[in-house]
């Protein structure tokens, strides 16, 4: 029967049938859902990886040992899982292996926009890209098929518009896969010189047996129109391309790398002007530059920036644009907030009252870094906070290890931050780092991690203590402390702060929005106790409205946290029925 | 396109947008319709302005909605209506839950909320409806079944029968919260507008 489906749970519905046995994944905005979606099937082991390059090492041994399998990340943690990515082009498959990517051009939630397709090139791999659910789905198990045929992991591209989108699909059977025979091979299998470099001979012939494919799959197809104009695209790009142009000549390309030659070029002569609609680089457009194609109009009317849609393409095209009335005035920006009862708010707080520099990390927890908080001073990459505050103590001495911090969060310091604290211990450094643990990977809608003591599948499964952890990676200085206790986190942050040793402080209070945490009651405000001082404007919290001279609290959004308490010395917030 | 309809659903992350865009999606693939809804994940959810997108008719190809071309935008606060006016067409409907959330910048005197916001949409070319969802809500047990509210009054513009919603309600709400969403789906289904 025909369901309503995200293009993530596509994927996840096309694991299933194609028989997959493994998935190994980090979270990562837009492919999180993938995982969580396949974690339900009894028939697929899944788990979380502490980061990209793990999942993917983990998803290479279960293929070597037979099984088909599977591993997904955002763009940026292929930058992570790159190192595998590279070599298991070399030693090829056993069972499929398929790595999914999902970009997320216009950055809804991602530090940069990067064009992954530039990956499936560089580390001579094949890469598949579907432009709705049905195909998310039939294509994922066409990379198998494809992985298995050519022996070779192949990739498979989605974006924010394909995998957070919902379209028809008309699941399928699942076909089951038995665990393939392991033989040992070392001269496939272990990447030594003398190995490697018959192996890289095998990925020369594979990308040749690959472009020749690419000329005939029916993953690629001609929709001929009226000759007129001609569209090459790809993904998402074909959705907006065929809205604006419903009888134009289109190619869509579902294999994205190696791109055929011949195809394009028989396609372009049968329409009289060519476009190549694709988002991010011009990947397709230099291919076919580089071939001798002509193109009539590419980047130079799409750009590099951002996400396409129907109105950009007609834009772009000199189509015209409907009407649209104005509201005449600004609207205030509704950025993302700290949700009420955070536990980083008073954290965030206090960094900012101590005017502090604090380098910051990948999490909710960047948030930070917006008004009135605005507590961080760089954000790079997971992990990246410890080691900048580590290499911009070292250069600018002992006054900057007393006022400069770095904020990394619970699962985040699991996936990358343990190395750069040894970096710190390891090279006598005497930074400060404050692991923010609110027992669960937040912003990616609360995923576990190795911290929580939960797998994926939720079966019970020993914690990593982050205190054992640093204390291990040789910080003889650990705290631990609730940051809603303002008074208490100040006193820890100077003593640290003052150390000439390397410190961890961890503040622990749970996520707010877990369902193991029960709210309080919402606080109050009476309107004749409030003296207008606006300190408790101050935490920036979005429960806390200021109007006509008195600050007043939203019952439906507050979660009682006492925070704001602290932060009025009239003692006028209070829960309903305590008397000041 | 031309027999593509449009709507979208916008608020504040947090409002329960996407579980009202799930529940039009399966209405309307009941209802023999192609579908795309385009939903927002991650950061931006985090109290931000969140908008969903809802298309239908018989082929769909993109997902997302441009300016000038949404038939319907459901907007759970005033502002967010305020904000996404330009995605309507001329002439289409703006169903506005009369509710203030104020956003950061406000919050921090960065910027002021505008006034009279409701009155300024009116004489923008575009139908208005201007509900109270949130007292509606809270009349039907819980502040936090806006959305359904909101769903209700926006089935009155779908010709769909009470059976096929009452079976997607089931089929798209956890059965703890059954009997909430339906009784706010009823209030707001009731609502003359």
């Amino acid at each position: 029967m025909n369901e309503l489906m995200l293009g993530n749970k596509a994927i996840a519905r096309g694991l299933y049938e194609a028989g997959c046995r493994f998935v190994s994944s980090y979270p990562g905005t837009p492919s999180t859902e993938i995982t969580e979606e396949v974690s339900v099937f009894p028939e697929v082991y899944a788990e979380w990886a502490p980061n990209e390059k793990v999942a993917c090492e983990a998803a290479v041994g279960a293929s070597i040992g037979g099984a088909r399998s599977f591993c997904a990340m955002k763009h940026v943690g292929l930058n992570v899982a790159a190192d595998p990515l590279f070599t298991a082009a070399y030693t090829g498959v056993n069972g499929g292996l398929v790595i999914c990517v999902a970009d997320d051009q216009g950055m809804h939630s991602s530090q940069n926009e990067q064009d992954s397709r530039h990956y499936a090139a560089s580390a001579k791999l094949p890469m598949l890209e579907p432009s709705d659910s049905a195909e998310c789905l039939a294509f994922t198990k066409e990379a198998f098929d494809l992985s298995e045929a050519f022996d070779t992991p192949v990739m498979l591209r989605t974006c924010t518009r394909v995998a957070h989108s919902q379209s028809i699909v008309e699941p399928g059977e699942r076909q089951e896969r038995p665990l393939k025979e392991y033989v040992k091979n070392p001269q496939k299998y272990v990447m030594m010189p003398a190995n490697a470099i018959g192996r890289h001979v095998v990925v020369e012939e594979r990308m040749k047996a690959l472009s020749e494919l690419a000329e005939t799959t029916p993953l690629n197809r001609v929709e001929p129109g009226d000759g007129k104009i001609g569209f090459v695209t790809a993904g998402i790009c074909y959705q907006y391309v065929r809205e604006c142009f419903p009888h134009a000549s289109v190619l869509k390309l579902g294999m994205i790398h190696p791109l055929p030659v011949k195809l394009i070029a028989d396609f372009a002569a049968t329409v009289e002007t060519l476009y190549v609609v694709e988002e991010l680089d011009p990947v397709i457009e230099t291919h076919c530059l580089a071939n001798g194609i002509r193109v009539d109009g590419g980047k130079n009317l799409f750009g590099l920036l951002g996400e396409l849609s129907q109105g950009r393409v007609a834009n772009a095209m000199g189509l015209p644009l409907p009407a649209s009335a104005d509201f005449g005035e600004l609207t205030p920006a509704r950025p993302p907030v700290l949700c009420p009862g955070c536990p980083h708010r008073g954290l965030f707080y206090m960094l900012n009252k101590l005017k502090l520099t604090v380098t910051g990390d990948i999490g909710c927890y960047t948030l930070g870094a917006l008004a009135p908080l605005s507590a961080i001073d760089t954000t790079i990459c997971m992990g990246a906070s410890i080691s900048t505050l580590h290499g911009f103590n070292t250069v600018r001495g002992g006054e900057s290890a007393r006022s400069t911090v770095a904020v990394i969060g619970d699962s985040t310091f699991m996936h990358s931050g343990i190395t750069s604290l040894i970096d710190i211990t390891y090279n006598k450094g005497i930074s400060t780092v404050l692991i923010l643990d609110n027992s669960i990977t937040g912003m990616t809608g609360h995923q576990q991690n190795p911290t929580t003591g939960l797998t994926l599948k939720n079966q019970p499964t020993p914690q990593v203590s982050i205190e054992a952890v640093c204390k291990a990676a040789g910080v003889d200085r650990i705290q631990v402390v609730d940051p809603n206790d303002l008074t208490a986190l100040e006193t820890v942050l100077k003593e640290e702060l003052a150390a000439p040793e390397p410190s961890v402080v961890i503040t622990r209070r749970p996520c707010a929005l877990l369902k193991s945490v029960k709210a309080m009651p919402a606080l109050v405000i009476p309107e004749d106790d409030c003296k207008g001082c606006r300190a408790c404007m101050k935490i920036g919290c979005s429960a806390i409205h200021f109007e006509n001279g008195k600050a007043g609290i939203d019952e439906t959004l507050c979660v009682g946290c006492e925070l704001c308490i602290q932060m009025c010395v009239f003692g006028a917030i209070r829960f309903r029925g305590v008397t000041a | 396109m031309s027999e593509v309809k449009n709507v979208m659903i916008v608020g504040v992350g947090g409002q329960g947008t996407l579980l009202s865009s799930r529940l039009l999606g399966n209405a309307l693939l009941a209802e023999g319709y192609d579908v795309k809804v385009s939903e927002v994940h991650g950061m931006s959810q985090r109290g931000g302005s969140v908008v969903t997108y809802v298309r239908f008719g018989e082929k769909v190809y993109s997902p997302v909605i441009d300016k000038g071309q949404a038939d319907l935008i459901l907007a759970f606060e005033r502002l967010e209506a305020a904000r996404w006016l330009p995605y309507l067409k001329e002439g289409g409907t703006l169903i506005v839950n009369d509710q203030r959330i104020s956003p950061m910048p406000v919050i921090t005197r960065a910027a002021p909320y505008p006034d009279d916001i409701l009155e300024k949409l009116a004489g923008k070319g575009v139908n208005v409806v201007a509900l109270d969802a949130l007292a509606l809500a809270q009349k039907a047990g819980n502040a936090k079944a806006v959305n359904m509210v909101l769903m209700g009054v926006m089935s009155q513009r779908l010709n769909f029968t009470d059976e096929l919603w009452q079976e997607t309600i089931q089929k798209t709400v956890p059965a703890k919260f059954l009997d909430l969403n339906r009784k706010a789906f009823a209030l707001g289904r009731a609502q003359v507008t």
